[in-house]
């Protein structure tokens, strides 16, 4: 990637998931508008940007989930335009939710279960005959354990997901994403709420993925996880793709950081300044304390 | 009073044919709203399907019963497609409101005056059921015990009745047993987690629509040909409340419950009924109060009365899992 400018909807020598001219309003709101960009293969892209600034939505209309005003893009060579959700899914293009979506009154192994794809016994009429589908759930039961055993979760197997932790759902819901072996996976906010040991672990599968040689787009706030793992950084702003580059340019470019503390505040013009502007934050927190 | 005629009526009715009929309707209901988490408030428009497709095709088109049970099975898919098609893309409440409208329009067009030559309109289509009655292997008489004892032809009526509720109970098991089960379990849960692992939720909704209904229809051909009787006012949405209730009372989302619930919710009902009738008639009732004649809708109250104390003491109904309704579904 070390070849790529880091400039808005720059050209990547091997993109996978590639967006064109892609716009949702809400009423007078434009949530997204990306004229061009591109995600690398079997690389990590991280997506950061303020709230608000559309990486939700822009998540919800690449995998199907919401309607474009207009856009076109391709997954692998194919185009994905109007396709509903379950066909992105079985495209190999799996998400997470911001808003875990676990299914509560259910337990955390047919959570898991639920993620494998192409189960015979899923038909209606072969669902009837047990022999038809009890040699492939077997095999997707194996795979489940290994997963909930790579997520430490093993010993929540039988419990209902409903009375898991919020950290433990984020880490139930990216296992089962798992479950379907996916080519890329999008994930929004994985670490949020994930305690920070834990957390590591998180980053080292999403790095363990990359290895395998799948595509991560994730959404995450917290710079030091973006920093720590994502090969490349693509910045949102008021729907639009205000920057991209490596994670070690990102955090000098003064165009995010307008966008993070809003374009009108003023920066320290000189050294001096800046010295005078913290010497009056001390004082005044020294005068609350007293 | 007598006590034990009480007792011995109630433990009929619990095996009777409204036991049955709206154990078939609280199954079908079961695996829409406990399993699939779709709200089919018209579930009497299923079994009007089922009931009125064996009727007129006997009297009206003069085939055989056999041919109509055939019909009803093929209407109720019908009727699940109508509704489900155009509403089962859009959010839950909209196959709430136009099941119940539809359920109604078929009440009312099957005792209209317009269609009364083929429905029979108000007077309905009656004793038209014998072919099924000359099926039955048991010869002239009473059998069974204790309190369950029945001439030949209830009975016969009672073990085709108890086994199609059987057969009804077999298949949602190992339906809910399997994958399929997993994916409507998963809708219930959250439609857009099923949509994201790949899964056709509009598919399995339709399916499911599909397979609860033909369960209803069944219930519905039980009544008219036990009864050997087809009435309009037998399919309006007090029968869809009523099995709903069964479901509910039994516990949703467990295989047992509908019929468990049909089952306790016929028991009280005729339990309430003799209390009061023998009451009234040893006139312990004061007249002022209740008179012989409002027996019938003063057995609701109290029956509604006895309903209330269970999501007091057993919120998650007889066959029901107290942990599992813990957790809040968004
Ligand atoms: N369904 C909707 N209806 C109306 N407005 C919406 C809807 N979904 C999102 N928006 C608006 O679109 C904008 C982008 O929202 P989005 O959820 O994509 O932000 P985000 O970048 O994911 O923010 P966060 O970091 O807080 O999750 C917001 O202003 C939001 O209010
Ligand atoms: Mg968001």
């Amino acid at each position: 990637m070390s070849s790529v400018p880091p400039e808005p909807g720059s050209a990547k020598p091997d993109p996978i998931l590639v967006v064109d001219d892609l716009r949702r309003r809400f009423g007078g709101l434009v949530a997204v508008d990306v004229d061009h960009v591109e995600i690398q293969r079997s690389s990590i892209t991280a997506l950061i940007g303020p709230n608000g600034a559309g990486k939700t939505t822009f998540f919800n209309l690449v995998t199907g989930f919401d309607e474009p005003d207009a856009g076109r893009w391709t997954f692998d060579g194919r185009p994905m335009q109007r396709l509903p959700p379950h066909r992105v899914a079985r495209g190999g293009m799996v998400r997470t939710f911001q808003l875990t979506k676990a299914l509560a009154r259910m337990s955390v192994m047919d959570n898991m279960k639920l993620g494998a794809p192409d189960q015979r016994g899923e038909n209606f009429f072969r669902a009837l005959v047990p022999s038809f589908w009890r040699a492939q759930e077997a095999e997707v039961e194996a795979r489940a354990e290994s997963l909930l055993e790579r997520f430490r979760l093993t010993r929540l197997r039988d419990e209902y997901a409903g009375a898991l932790s919020g950290g433990q759902r984020k880490l139930l819901e990216m296992a089962r994403a798992l479950m379907s072996d996916p080519t890329m996976v999008l994930l929004d906010e994985p670490m949020a709420g994930v305690n920070p040991a834990l957390g590591e672990t998180l980053l080292a599968h999403i790095q363990s993925l990359r290895d395998l040689g799948k595509t991560v787009l994730f959404v995450e706030h917290d710079m030091d996880a973006v920093n720590e793992i994502s090969d490349w950084v693509v910045v949102m702003g008021e729907g639009r793709i205000i920057a991209e580059g490596p994670p070690e340019a990102i955090g000098n470019d003064h165009v995010v950081i307008d966008a993070y503390l809003g374009s009108h505040h003023d920066a320290p013009a000189t050294l001096e300044e800046e010295q005078r502007q913290l010497d009056e934050l001390t004082e005044a927190t020294a005068r609350e304390s007293e | 009073m007598d006590w034990g005629l009480i007792v011995s009526e109630t433990l009929r009715a619990a095996v009777g044919q409204e036991a049955i009929v709206f154990a078939l309707a609280a199954i079908g209901l079961n695996l829409h709203f406990g399993y699939t988490g779709l709200l089919n408030f018209g579930q009497a428009g299923f079994l009007a399907m089922g009931a009125y497709s064996t009727g007129i095709c006997v009297e009206y088109l003069q085939w055989s019963l056999w041919a109509g049970v055939g019909v009803g099975i093929v209407a109720a898919i019908v009727l699940a497609l109508i509704l489900g098609l155009p509403t089962l893309r859009l959010r839950a409440d909209y196959l709430a409101i136009v099941t119940i409208a539809a359920a109604e329009i078929i009440r009312l067009i099957a005792r209209s005056v317009t269609f009364g030559h083929i429905t029979g309109g108000s007077s309905g289509i009656n004793g038209y059921a014998d072919a099924f009655y000359e099926l039955n292997p048991l010869g002239d008489g009473t059998y069974g015990f204790g309190p369950w004892r029945f001439d030949d032809n209830r009975l016969w009526v009672l073990m085709v009745g108890w086994g199609l509720v059987g057969l009804s109970s077999l298949v949602v098991l190992l339906l809910v047993r399997s994958p399929w089960g997993r994916v409507i379990k998963a809708i219930r849960e959250d439609e857009d987690a099923a949509r994201s692992l790949g899964k056709n939720v509009y598919a399995y909704k339709v399916q499911s629509l599909v397979v609860g209904g033909v369960i209803g229809a069944f219930g519905g051909m039980v009544f008219a040909i036990g009864n050997q009787s087809v009435q309009a006012d037998n399919y309006g949405t007090a029968t869809t409340f009523l099995a709903l209730t069964a479901v509910i009372l039994g516990g949703t989302a467990r295989v047992p419950g509908p019929v468990g619930g049909a089952m306790i919710l016929w028991g009280l009902i005729s339990f309430t009924e003799n209390i009061l009738r023998q009451a009234s008639a040893e006139g312990l009732l004061p007249t002022a109060i209740i008179s012989g004649t409002q027996v019938g809708i003063v057995r609701f109250m109290l029956v509604g009365l006895a309903l209330m104390a269970l999501p007091i003491f057993r919120p998650q109904g007889i066959f029901g899992n107290r942990r599992e309704i813990t957790f809040e579904t968004r």
